[in-house]
This record gives C-alpha cells, structure tokens and sequence, in this order.
C-alpha cells in the first residue's frame, strides 16, 4: 500500500495484513491510496479533514 | 561499476539461495518484518540496534561492525545480497556502510520485499542459522561520509542534493507525514541544495529506474555531473538510496551520504537555512 499526497509525491509505504488491511498515519489533507498487488493494482483518493479514522475500499484489478 | 556488479535480480535471488559463499541479509524500516517470513536463509539485521551505535548518535564503528557480521555468520569473502522493505530504504543504509567498512562484494536485491513479495516468490518463517564467523573489516572509507561542516563548506561549491519530499524540503513540515514531527528544532533545507526526493529514481515495484531515466532525471533537475555531491535527506537512509543511484550506479565519482542529515543539521546552532520550494519553482525563498 502507498501513500502519495496531493501532488501525487511518495509519502509512506505499509504491507497490507492477509486480509488485506492497512493503516496510515497522516495529516489532514487529500491522499491517494494505491494498492499494488500480485492481482492488480488500483487506488483510491481520501481526504482526511480532521482527526480520526478514514476508511477507504480499494478494489484491484 | 556497471549495474549488474550492484544489483541482483530477484530471479538470480531465488537461483542462488543456499548458494556457498552467498548470504542474504534482510535490513527493513519495520524491524518486525523479517518475524513475519524473509527469503529462505536469509539472516535479519535490525537497523536501530545494529547498525547504529547504542548511546552516541553515530553508525556502528568498525570493531561493532566487525562484531555485528562476525555473530551473523558473514564472512569476509561472501557476496552479500541486501534488501528489504519500503523500497530498499534501510537495505541501502546498511549497502552503504558494508561499502564504507569495505566489504568486498556487496549487492541489493532489486526491488528488495516489494517485488520479491508482488512476484509471489516463498517466504519462510524459518530462522536461518549461520555458524559465526572472525570478520575484520576495513578503516571506515570517510571518501563515501559527509559531516556536518564539510556540509556547511559545501553549500554554493557542491552539488547539494535533498532527496526528502517536497514539503519536507520548502520547511512545510519537519518529517514525513506518517512519522512524528519532532526529529530537528528547524525545518527548511540547506542553502542551495536542490531537490530530488529518491522516490522519483524508483519504480512503483521498487526496483531501480534504468541507467538512461536516472541520467536524465538528475540531469533535468539541476544535478551537475562536474561536481562533487553530498546527499542527504532526514536521518540519512533515504540518502543512501540517492547514494547507491549517483554513485553505483551512474558512477559519479566523489559522492558522500550524509547521514547526520536534516535531524543535525536542522537542530545546529547558527548555520544558514533556507525555505521555500526550489528556487527554479518561483517559489518564496527566505533565508536565514
């Protein structure tokens, strides 16, 4: 899993759980979260406005 | 040197492990990744208790290093394949002091955790265990280390290059995003340094760019290939990757790490910071 901020720059990198979890720490902010996988790859774009959880789904393909 | 004195593949990985004479050596961000399954033999090195002093702020010195290979059943005559996660970060910290200690024959696995895991390749949960072995290592090779006022020397002389992420770079913040912002009393960069965060010399799988993407990428970005050139970014890993790039793999000749990084230099008394984004950007540049 990537993180790449809101000019699309590198931020973080996690390896997602089995089950295909993952968790960022970051700042408020637009984020796009990519997913690169045996299976596909795909993204999703969040933006975090305060603190707290955000939850994205990200499908591969 | 050409690339493939450098760099391994992970197919030439998976053919040689268990090879006599060839040891992997998995140096990873999260130190708790190795725990989790590594390349069948490979040997786990944890950068935060290894491969730094304990106490001082410093790496290890020779007889640490020399003790650290000698537990972990390296010798001084086997090829030593590095990776690990994110991108090879800490896999290229350590390449970088097996280099700086002399070590003979050193590489990086491609791609490091990333591509071997995307390629679907085995992991084991298995503890390899290597008898130890006498290493001796060198006097550490300071031609490849920059210190904190060869750094200050450099600024308006030598290629400067801040590989952090653009807001890292303009003072924006003082870390990455995800870690905590604590790490120097200052944020900016040093006078002068350009901007080249290391993650646009790789690949989303990790690997390296080729030759060519790298030469032009350093070119169009202000990188003067007639002048010597220190590196660095926030503690110094991700620098080392900027260093395996100028140095091993585009073979410029005088290119230092520097490893004390912005967390020193963002924290020392009195040295002339700048922020703003890079110049060539139009941005605001204040100086101080």
């Amino acid at each position: 899993m990537r993180l790449l901020d809101g000019t699309g720059e590198f931020t973080a990198e996690v390896v997602a759980s089995q089950e295909g979890q993952f968790r960022f720490f970051a700042a408020p902010g637009t984020w796009t979260v990519r997913a690169l996988s045996r299976s596909g790859n795909g993204q999703a774009e969040l933006t975090a406005d305060g603190p707290g959880v955000h939850r994205a789904e990200i499908a591969v393909a | 040197m050409s690339r493939q004195d450098v760099l391994v593949t992970a197919d030439w990985a998976e053919k040689n492990l268990g090879t006599d004479g060839v040891v992997f050596l998995e140096v990873d961000e999260d130190t708790t990744a190795y725990d989790g399954g590594h390349l069948p033999g490979a040997v786990k090195i944890n950068w935060t208790t290894e491969l730094q002093d304990p106490v001082r702020r410093d790496i290890v010195n020779k007889e640490q290093f020399e003790q650290l290979l000698s537990a972990k059943g390296v010798g001084n005559d086997d090829t030593v394949v590095l990776y690990g996660g994110n991108n090879n970060w800490f896999a290229a910290y350590a390449y970088w002091q097996f280099k700086l200690y002399g070590h003979a024959d050193v590489k990086l696995l491609d791609g490091g955790r990333k591509k071997w895991e995307l390629d679907g390749r085995t992991l084991t949960g298995d503890v390899a265990d290597r008898p130890a072995t006498s290493y001796t290592a060198k006097d550490a090779d300071n031609s490849i280390r920059a210190f904190r006022d060869e750094v200050v020397a450099a600024i308006g002389t030598k290629n400067l290059v801040d590989v952090r992420s653009p807001d890292e770079f303009s003072g924006k913040i003082l870390a990455p995003a995800h870690l905590p912002q604590e790490q120097s009393q200052r944020p900016g960069h040093v006078p002068g340094a350009i901007n080249i965060p290391w993650s646009k010399a790789a690949n989303e799988d990790g690997t390296f760019k080729s030759d060519d993407d790298l030469a032009k990428l350093y070119g169009e970005e202000g990188f003067d290939g007639s002048k010597a050139t220190i590196a660095y970014c926030r503690i110094g890993e991700r620098s080392s990757h900027t260093w395996v790039v100028l140095h091993e793999l585009l073979g410029h000749a005088d290119v230092k790490n520097y490893d004390g990084s912005w967390t020193e230099y963002g924290s020392l008394i009195g040295v002339p910071i700048e922020l703003g984004a890079p110049a060539k950007a139009g941005a605001d540049v204040r100086s101080a």
